[in-house]
């Protein structure tokens, strides 16, 4: 960004910003901190500092991989199934839906994207129960797919590529390749596709996020803890602490927390060039 | 809307029908059938029959859906602004070019978007602890008596403070990413004119950003109406404050899942989708009236 | 409460979905009559050597070790024990695998004041054509009258939870209070132990449906008449009038503490001496061990406080059954199991493990009532239990849609425990507001 380069830096702006920086990182900081705690520690220690003399994330994160014959495990794979089967699927079809879109006139564009919009208004919790009947005649429910078809479609993902793609393949290249005798899908995979790579990293990251965080959807669907994801997996766990008999693990269930976190946090960073300039485009034009 | 360069054919559906069809699947079918229960009712003894618009005019007479509705509305009316407000003022910020570690930032702001609303609740219910918890440690600490962020007086506070949390960065960066796309020579031109930082802010800046803040409102109105993992989480701690019919969607759930009324509850999810959308068309349309 | 009531609202969808396919699918189940056909012990044993597989659904963690016991007795059984999720999670998805008609278990496990919700929807099997009415001498009172629907015998009883007056001894000790054997006692014990150290209560309340049926229970109330589809809701009756009048003093002097049960701060509140009594079942002791070891030694047991001196009423709070699905395939089969888990050597693995048996051969046995509990300083707490077992309340019944009740009583009960709200206006508004449910939903309410 070249227009910043000469500016001023100012100690106090800075600092302002500083507080909202504060209160971003403060929960994630209290995160790491009690993820080095015993469940004792967790109890008799400040939630804002170590606990004196014991410091046991090694042990916690032992704990969590292992703790009930390794379920942890079980569940990050899940969650990596979904992940890839439901973003991956989402983004492939957000991609082509929104290069359609800016691209063609069709017969019921207009009526597309208005529809979408529409029923992303209608809260999903009503729909659960329709939806679980139509998966369960399916014969759907408590598989993986029960999970990754309702994942496939994003509405913000179709928006942003839609706009994207407006933004980004020109007109007249498109035409170009036309007129060249290149098929539709040719034209699509070989000229437009490199262009939207920025657009479709990005995405792909908020789908990812998404499914990632998906519980409302998997609390339906599935029964059998096997196919749990994270998210549900540490809520389970969270909820052992209420059973007769059972055992509390809190302290498994914020390293469980951190381990569920770090990796989102790892792509995001890991990808922000990308993502950042994806947004761009996709958020500026309406 | 573009689109007036393009020839009419239908050659788009190939790329479009994916999409339309798996949504069709997932969104529509159980819209349609949620619209089909609406309209019968089924009891424990006697089964199931024919009550036309019975549903909605019991959900338009329902004082718990108003009250539901009333609680979104005021969570939007307050939660949205602030958290909208802080993302502009730090879009700006960092925008500005005037920040040390701008890049640090951006991406620490940012990161409480990755952590699942899940986690997110989770750990904010631990820190809220007015006992032993974050606040409970605060208090003794430092002498003060906060008071109980999950008493019914404050739990709403204490949700829009975990959703600001979530979604400020995310917001954030939506308006950033807005901001960037500006041309620099606009601003040079600016400053040769004489034009101080405000004036650059209210002339150059907000009206780059009108794209972004409409949809950044839409979707937050959206979020806000069907507000639900968060209180949802958080009723384990907080039952008597968080009733069963705190948010319109929890209260849908409830009256399909522990009451066995899907019939009613289809017809309140449909009462509330309807006015979730008239209101975002409404922002949408003045949104974008002027340009 | 046995499980606390986390996400009750995901709480029972099964009737709602059964019902959602009879509006769609137009089949009105009257055609298909329940097995009515006797099944003789030979035929229960001859399945059992048969063999075959089945599925279980519970979250009742000494299953673990019956299963795999049992399994090494019969060889021929496979048994797929699986957690679908604690209380009313697995309610949603026993409910919505009955609606489906398929993936359901062939076992599943149900606290008692669900079973009657089950029961009434024809979604778990009657056991009296397998014998079962015959079991009556084998379980407690308490958990055998729960898991009967009319005449019906609709499960077997895995648990139970007579009450009892758990205590810091320690915090007692330091303060001179003497264990409370009145609720009147116990209301005095909390004013002085609150104005002794500020910090510390007599117990954390927050409202819990369980608990306040238990205590209106055991106070000889009946708010709850069952008649077929016929039911009779009223918190008038003097039972709940005394739960009311002492739980007022508790509440307005801001005697309990608002610490939600089974939170991380309740936990603590137990270790740390700050939460001095908790009346609850007998299954509590296993979750005093594994969730707080820190206080181990600090508690004592005693016969839960009485609403008359002198009396010696108990109720019970929390237990569950094994039920058979309706769905089930090999109902023999699973009938077995269920015998072998609630009455057969399974009972005895359970107890070995923690579990409170409904049993009363091993309420009875020398060997359960003189073992010592080291986490009680070496008290023999089953001898107290076991009493209480024995002076559980009769005549009490839940609604035939509980699930739904409970699920409101934050709404209207849990209101006294935060506002200016007197308990008894809430009482009268859970009362309204299940009366009215009742009333949606067919039943004749009086």
């Amino acid at each position: 960004m070249a227009k910043g380069i000469r500016r001023r830096r100012s100690a106090l702006l800075t600092a302002l910003t500083g507080i909202v920086l504060i209160y971003s990182l403060v929960p994630l900081v209290w995160l790491v901190l009690n993820a080095t705690k015993t469940q004792e520690g967790l109890f008799s220690s400040f939630g804002l500092w170590f606990d004196d003399g014991r410091f046991a994330l090694g042990d916690n994160i032992r704990q969590t991989l292992t703790y009930d014959d390794g379920i942890f495990l079980r569940w990050l794979g899940n969650t990596l199934l979904y992940v890839v089967a439901g973003a991956g699927g989402a983004t492939l079809l957000a991609v082509l839906a929104g290069y359609g879109l800016a691209t063609y006139d069709f017969p019921g564009r207009r009526g597309v994207f208005a529809t979408v919009i529409g029923a992303v208004a209608v809260p999903g919790t009503a729909l659960a129960v329709p939806t679980f009947l139509m998966f369960s005649r399916l014969g759907l429910t408590d598989t993986p797919w029960a999970v990754i078809v309702p994942s496939l479609i994003s509405p913000f993902g179709l928006y942003l590529m839609w706009t994207f793609t407006r933004e980004a393949v020109p007109a007249e290249i498109i035409e170009a390749a036309r007129m060249d005798g290149a098929s539709e899908l040719r034209t699509f995979y070989r000229i437009a596709v490199p262009m939207l790579a920025p657009g479709i990293v990005t995405v792909l990251l908020f789908s990812m996020v998404a499914t990632w965080n998906n519980y409302f959807l998997p609390l339906i669907m599935l029964r059998d803890p096997d196919w749990y994801p994270l998210t549900l997996g540490l809520s389970a766990w969270n909820a052992q602490a209420a059973t007769a008999g059972g055992q509390p693990v809190f302290h498994l269930v914020i390293t469980g927390s951190l381990l569920t976190v770090l990796p989102l946090l790892a792509a995001f960073l890991l990808l922000q060039r990308y993502w950042q300039s994806g947004l761009a485009a996709g958020s500026v034009k309406q | 809307m573009a689109g007036t360069r393009r020839r009419r054919s239908w050659a788009g559906w190939q790329f479009v029908a994916p999409f339309v069809a798996v949504f069709a699947f997932v969104f529509l079918a159980p819209i349609g059938y949620s619209i089909h229960l609406s309209l019968y009712r089924t009891r424990l003894i006697g089964g199931t029959s024919f009550a036309g618009l019975d549903n909605y005019r019991q959900a338009l007479g329902d004082p718990n859906f108003w009250s539901a509705l009333g609680r979104v509305s005021l969570f939007l009316a307050v939660q949205v602004p602030i958290m909208l407000f802080l993302a502009l003022l730090v879009a700006l910020a960092i925008d500005s070019g005037r920040l040390h570690g701008k890049a640090f930032f951006r991406v620490a702001i940012f990161l409480p978007y990755a952590v699942p609303a899940v986690v997110a609740t989770l750990m904010w219910g631990f820190m809220y602890g007015s006992r032993f918890g974050l606040i409970g440690g605060l208090n003794d600490a430092l002498g003060l008596s906060l008071p109980d962020p999950l008493s019914p007086g404050l739990i709403l506070a204490s949700i829009g403070n975990i959703v600001t949390w979530e979604f400020v960065g995310y917001n954030m960066l939506i308006f950033y990413s807005a901001l960037r796309v500006v041309p620099a020579s606009l601003y040079e031109s600016a400053e040769i004119d004489g034009a101080g930082q405000f004036r650059i802010v209210t002339a150059i800046k907000l009206p780059a950003l009108r794209g972004a803040l409409v949809i950044a409102t839409i979707f937050s109105i959206i979020g806000s109406f069907q507000l639900f993992n968060e209180p949802s989480i958080l009723q384990k701690l907080a039952p008597n404050a968080i009733t069963t019919h705190f948010t319109p969607n929890l209260y849908a759930y409830a009256l399909s899942f522990s009451g066995q009324q899907y019939n009613y509850a289809a017809a309140v999810a449909i009462v509330m989708g309807v006015i979730t959308m008239v209101i975002a068309y409404a922002v949408q349309l003045r949104g974008t009236k002027e340009r | 409460m046995r499980t606390y009531p986390r996400r009750r609202l995901l709480g029972a969808a099964a009737l709602a979905t059964a019902l959602v396919l009879a509006g769609c699918g137009g089949s009105d189940d009257d055609s298909a009559p329940s097995s009515g056909a006797p099944v003789s012990e030979a035929d229960v044993r001859a399945a059992l050597q048969k063999g075959g597989n089945l599925t279980v659904w519970a979250w009742e963690p000494t299953l673990k070790q019956v299963v795999a016991k049992f399994q090494q007795a019969y060889p021929a059984v496979k048994v797929d024990l699986v957690n679908a999720g604690t209380g009313n999670d697995q309610y949603t998805a026993v409910q919505n695998a009955v609606a489906a008609g398929s993936g359901g278990p062939d076992v599943a496990q149900i606290e008692y004041y669900a079973l009657p919700q089950f029961a009434l929807g024809k979604s778990i099997a009657e056991l009296g054509p397998y014998g079962a009415g015959a079991l009556e001498s084998t379980f407690t009172p308490g958990p055998w009258a729960s898991v009967h629907s009319g005449k019906g015998v609709y499960g077997l009883p895995m648990d139970s939870g007579p009450m009892a007056l758990f205590y810091n001894k320690q915090v007692f000790d330091k303060h001179g209070l003497k264990v409370p054997t009145t609720w009147a006692e116990y209301l005095d014990a909390a004013r002085r132990l609150h104005k002794a150290d500020p910090k510390a209560y007599i117990a954390n309340d927050t409202g819990d449906a369980g608990f306040v049926t238990s205590l209106i229970w055991q106070a000889g109330g009946k708010p709850y008449q069952v008649d077929g589809t016929t039911v009779t809701i009223t918190f008038a009756d003097s039972g709940t009038q005394q739960f009311a009048a002492v739980w007022q003093q508790l509440i307005s002097e801001k005697l309990l503490a608002p610490i939600v049960s089974w939170s991380d701060q309740w936990y603590q509140g137990l270790g740390n001496g700050t939460i001095a009594t908790l009346a609850t079942g007998a299954w509590m002791p296993a979750n005093f061990t594994s969730g707080v070891p820190a206080a181990s030694g600090r508690w004592r047991v005693a016969p839960l406080p009485q609403w008359q001196a002198g009396a010696k009423a108990s109720a019970e709070n929390g237990g569950s059954s094994l039920a058979i699905m309706e769905k089930s395939g090999n109902k023999a089969l699973a009938y077995a199991f269920l015998r072998y888990a609630t009455d057969g050597d399974g009972v005895q693995t359970r107890v070995d493990n923690g579990a409170f048996p409904a049993t009363t051969a091993q309420l009875t046995s020398p060997a359960f009532l003189d073992s010592k509990f080291a986490y009680f300083g070496g008290q023999q707490a089953n001898r107290i239990f076991a009493e209480s077992a024995r002076n559980v309340a009769g005549g009490w019944s839940y609604l035939p849609f509980q699930v739904y009740a409970n699920s409101i009583f934050k709404d209207t009960v849990g209101q006294a425990y935060v506002s200016a709200t007197p308990l008894a206006d809430g009482l009268k508004a859970w009362q309204d507001r299940s009366a009215k449910y009742g009333k949606e939903q067919g039943f004749t309410v009086k």
